[in-house]
């Protein structure tokens, strides 16, 4: 199944893969080790890597409620049945990421919704990083009211679960004319600080909502001050990179660092540089959606000592 | 007719006051102008404009994403959210250069130069 974006593509660097999904990836934890598991699919692989796994956790990204065109008339119900997904899982998840855009225009209406939907997931609590659509008019300050963790003043947190440290950034604030996502100054020195006292063996997953490489800043999917960042977490020997932002699955490997960015559970939107212009990719009929639906598997292998990634088409 | 009668006078009040306004500012022309700016492709187009002082410029959000006009330095008010289909307008009393960029997709850059 989607063999149809398996093209080969010398123009750019990264692995590509245009797939979406009404739905969120899985994510395990084995051995210090993270795995990916799409959601909705019907293979045996699932409950394998699931048996041995320490926890898991599941991203969900751009929701977009408010959002009511082609190709999805019903945004609720897609992210209604993403989290059926989830709640379908044999293990239940220790925690939900959201990776931005859980509305569309910022609408107090909108996260009203968004929250009593949510509201819906049977996992153990939910971790939420605003997108650019979350922050429309108030720097988000009734994102951050609502689904904020509070510990610093910008928004930004981390919080460790078995050995692995996660870490939320903020990259759709003070963004400057002509210029991409940005963490800013304040935020890159607490995350110099909060990276400083973990030892090199320290699994990290880092999640932010635009991606925090440059992955078509052409549309703007990448964040100015990123490799800042990056240099921060060189040292560690397994960091995971989760963003959201542009709806469809993109990957890329750059030594210990693998960055991932998610589909959302509202539209597609075009694969980097295939339209004159980003935006919901309206050519898909509402009522072919479903079959975005099956999608590839992604997940982490140790090899040698380092993380390697592999793509693994399920059936 | 009586609707049409009253659009008329409104229509003359309005003029009224653009007569006294050019009067205050004699460079300015007495006609009222209005320029158009379309938001499409995730683009300001045109990207430059160049009008005269008094001008209103029109921005109309053709994109079905949403966008934000937001000037460089406030040296202008901002928008609210631009979803599909819906304009935003202002104008320019004074000549300079004014640059703005959607603070959502603030790769979208745009500048009205105002003489």
């Amino acid at each position: 199944m989607d063999t149809d974006d398996s093209r080969a593509d010398g123009r750019r660097q990264f692995l590509k893969c245009m797939a979406w999904a009404g739905a969120g990836t899985l994510w395990l934890m084995k051995s210090g080790v993270l795995h990916a598991q799409p959601l909705g699919q019907s293979g045996t692989g699932q409950s394998v890597i699931s048996k041995d796994a320490t926890f898991s956790f599941v991203q969900i990204s751009d929701s977009h409620i408010g959002f009511h065109k082609a190709p999805n008339p019903d945004v609720v119900g897609t992210l209604r049945r993403s989290l059926a997904m989830i709640n379908a899982q044999s293990t239940r998840p220790a925690f939900l990421l959201h990776t931005g855009d859980l509305t569309h225009l910022s609408k107090p209406e909108e996260f009203d919704t968004l929250a009593g939907v949510m509201q819906e997931a049977r996992v153990g609590r939910s971790f939420y990083v605003p997108g650019e659509h979350d922050v429309i008019g108030d720097n988000g300050a009734e994102f951050f009211r609502r689904f904020g963790e509070k510990q610093q003043d910008g928004g930004w947190y981390s919080f460790d679960q078995d050995g692995v440290h996660f870490v939320g950034l903020i990259n759709v604030l003070n963004l400057k004319a002509g210029g991409l996502g940005s963490l800013g100054t304040d935020q890159l020195a607490w995350l110099k600080k909060d990276l400083a006292g973990l030892s090199a063996e320290t699994p990290i997953v880092v999640f932010a909502h635009m991606p925090l490489w440059p992955l078509y800043p052409q549309w703007g999917w990448g964040t100015d001050d990123s490799a800042e960042a990056l240099g921060y977490l060189k040292r560690f020997g397994s960091v995971t990179v989760l963003n959201g932002h542009i709806h469809q699955i993109q990957q890329k490997v750059e030594g210990s660092i693998t960055f991932y960015t998610a589909r959302s559970t509202a539209y597609p939107q075009p694969a980097p540089g295939e339209a004159p212009a980003p935006g919901p990719l309206q050519s898909v009929k509402p009522d072919a959606l479903h079959r975005y639906l099956g999608i590839r598997d992604v997940r982490h292998v140790r090899v040698g000592g380092a993380l390697a990634v592999t793509d693994e088409v399920l059936t | 007719m009586k609707h049409a009668i009253r659009l008329r006078a409104i229509g003359m009040m309005a003029l009224g006051g653009m007569v006294f306004s050019c009067m205050a500012a004699d460079a300015i022309p007495a006609k009222s102008k209005t320029y158009q700016v379309a938001i499409q492709n995730f683009a300001f187009a045109p990207k430059t404009v160049t009008v005269p002082a008094g001008t209103r410029v029109t921005w109309t959000n053709r994109d079905e994403e949403p966008h934000v006009i937001t000037s460089a330095g406030a040296l202008f008010t901002s928008s609210k959210a631009l979803d599909s289909g819906d304009t935003y307008a202002v104008t320019f009393a004074k000549p300079g250069t004014y640059a703005y960029y959607c603070s959502i997709h603030p790769m979208m850059v745009g500048t009205i130069i105002v003489q």
